[in-house]
């Protein structure tokens, strides 16, 4: 057996370098981490804020070790050197595509693509990127259960970030969910469980009179991803990337 | 015996051999470590030990401040080890002094040792170690919550650190001081051990000892470090076999 990632040999031996569950598959031994950032992988769509402006790019907080810079040419717009800022600001939450990683651990990612761009209100819930696979659920079952049932927009970032848009109140409970995914996602029934948990709490008419969903949605967010156009010199602040309250208390289990 | 400056020197070893704490000269004090307490870091840690009250979060590995620090060929390891006003009798000035520097020094020089640097490079793995309450081996509590929650922040290295202090009670050598024997005792010595390959990566000494009570100061740290190390792992277990949780409406 080889040593392989979240492994190391010393002395003829094979120790785990990582917290993590053991996993051989010949000729390999690694283990598979159970915490820590987000690693990049080509290919991954991912949600980060923009931390620096710079006259050719940006640099994104895409929760991994380093700071992505997402170049000019890497986005659907027609930027002018010097003119980074008049599209992206700093604390602007976008979906962005990785790209590319070189050895030195420099991360390059494209706004060029479906599904990437801006993000335009809702809220950002950070949960742990290892738990994404059972957010998504199988051929994203369990995303598009909590879709259905909550009337929320929501686009799920590998790097461990949620973007959630809608009513408050839609907004709530799908931070809701995605609390409950995070603490129950080594269980099986998870879906079941989301489910029961969203027909449980299905808003009735004691808030008075419910507005259709979609109404809501107009209300908060008029559209979750900015067409390629040129943006407006005054754009609106999005959503600061800070955890939305709902889900950040650890202790209410 | 008798009276030292205006202090009454306690009676630190029984007759019996017991200890100021009722314990014998090669028992640890109790210890509680729990782990992923807070939940802003990245890894994080919460350890009683005695009387001591000490708690630890990772961030990173993360973009370097100050810039000029990074490294192009591995991450930087930057730890900071603060005592609270309050973790004493007397009030303790806050901030910055000559000893929280040297702690934080030796302590991020022990993880240095064991980190796998190199798989970060130009990014930053930063420390913190906040001691709430003190009652002597701050330090090694300190390195322990600090292991800790850099295993839970998924951190690669070569094994967690437990670390204890060794000292000299009454001529006798005792495990882990509290506050009373480091006070009145004869030495202190503080050490972390790599248990997996046993090799030492911290290692102070205050006062006095032969060089034969250094010999067995040693293996009685080693031993202690051993049996904090297993606390260390069913600690870690814990953290990540807990049953359903929420999901009532």
């Amino acid at each position: 057996m080889k040593p392989g990632p979240g492994t190391y040999r010393t002395g003829g031996k094979i120790y785990a370098s990582v917290l993590g569950l053991l996993s051989e598959r010949p000729p390999l031994v690694s283990v598979v981490p159970l915490s820590g950032r987000y690693i990049p992988k080509p290919r991954d769509v991912v949600i980060g804020t923009v931390t620096d402006v710079q006259g050719t790019f940006w640099l994104l907080d895409i929760g991994a070790p380093r700071w992505a810079p997402l170049h000019m040419t890497g986005t659907p717009w027609q930027v002018e050197v010097g003119e980074t800022e008049r599209f992206l600001r700093v604390g602007d939450a976008v979906v962005v595509q990785v790209e590319n990683l070189d050895p030195t651990g420099r991360i390059g990612v494209t706004m060029n693509g479906e599904g990437l761009g801006k993000l335009e209100g809702g809220t950002i819930v950070r949960i742990s990127p290892a738990r994404i696979p059972r957010v998504v659920g199988r051929n994203g079952s369990m995303i598009q259960t909590i879709r259905d049932h909550t009337g929320a927009d929501a686009v799920v970032g590998q790097n461990g970030r949620v973007w959630v848009g809608g009513s408050p109140e839609a907004i709530r409970r799908v931070s809701e969910v995605l609390r409950i995914i995070e603490a129950n996602a080594q269980h099986s029934g998870l879906t079941e469980r989301v489910e029961s948990y969203l027909l449980a709490t299905t808003p009735t008419g004691a808030r008075g009179p419910e507005l259709p969903p979609a109404e809501h949605a107009h209300r908060d967010a008029p559209s979750r991803l900015l067409p390629p156009a040129e943006p407006d010199e005054e754009t609106v602040e999005t959503e600061d990337d800070t955890e939305a309250p709902d889900s950040a208390k650890p202790g209410e289990e | 015996m008798g009276n030292v400056g205006a202090k009454e020197v306690p009676v630190l070893l029984s007759p019996e051999g017991l200890r100021i704490d009722g314990r014998k000269l090669d028992e640890l004090r109790p210890i509680r470590i729990q782990v992923g307490t807070l939940h802003n870091a990245d890894g994080s840690a919460f350890v009683e030990w005695g009387q001591n009250k000490v708690m630890a979060a990772v961030y990173g590995p993360r973009e370097v401040h100050p810039r000029h620090l990074q490294q192009n060929n591995k991450a930087v390891i930057q730890c900071k080890y603060n005592m609270a006003a309050f973790a004493v009798d007397e009030r303790k000035r806050p901030g910055l002094d000559r000893r929280s520097q040297e702690i934080s020094k030796v302590i991020g020089e022990a993880f240095e040792s064991v980190v796998f640097a190199e798989e970060y490079p130009r990014t930053s793995i930063d420390i913190y170690i906040e001691v709430l309450q003190a009652n002597a081996g701050t330090r090694c509590a300190g390195l322990v919550a600090a292991s800790m929650a850099l295993a839970d922040a998924g951190i690669p290295m070569v094994d967690l650190l437990p670390a204890v202090a060794v000292g000299k009670v009454a001529g006798q050598i005792a495990l882990d001081l509290k506050k009373e024997e480091d006070n009145f005792g004869e030495a202190d010595l503080p050490m972390a051990l790599v248990p997996q390959s046993g090799r030492l990566v911290l290692l102070q000494m205050e006062g006095h000892m032969t060089e034969a009570e250094l010999a067995q100061a040693l293996d009685l740290g080693v031993a202690g470090c051993r049996q904090i190390y297993e606390k260390m792992k069913q600690a870690l277990r814990e953290r990540y076999s807990t049953g359903p949780v929420g999901g009532s409406a």
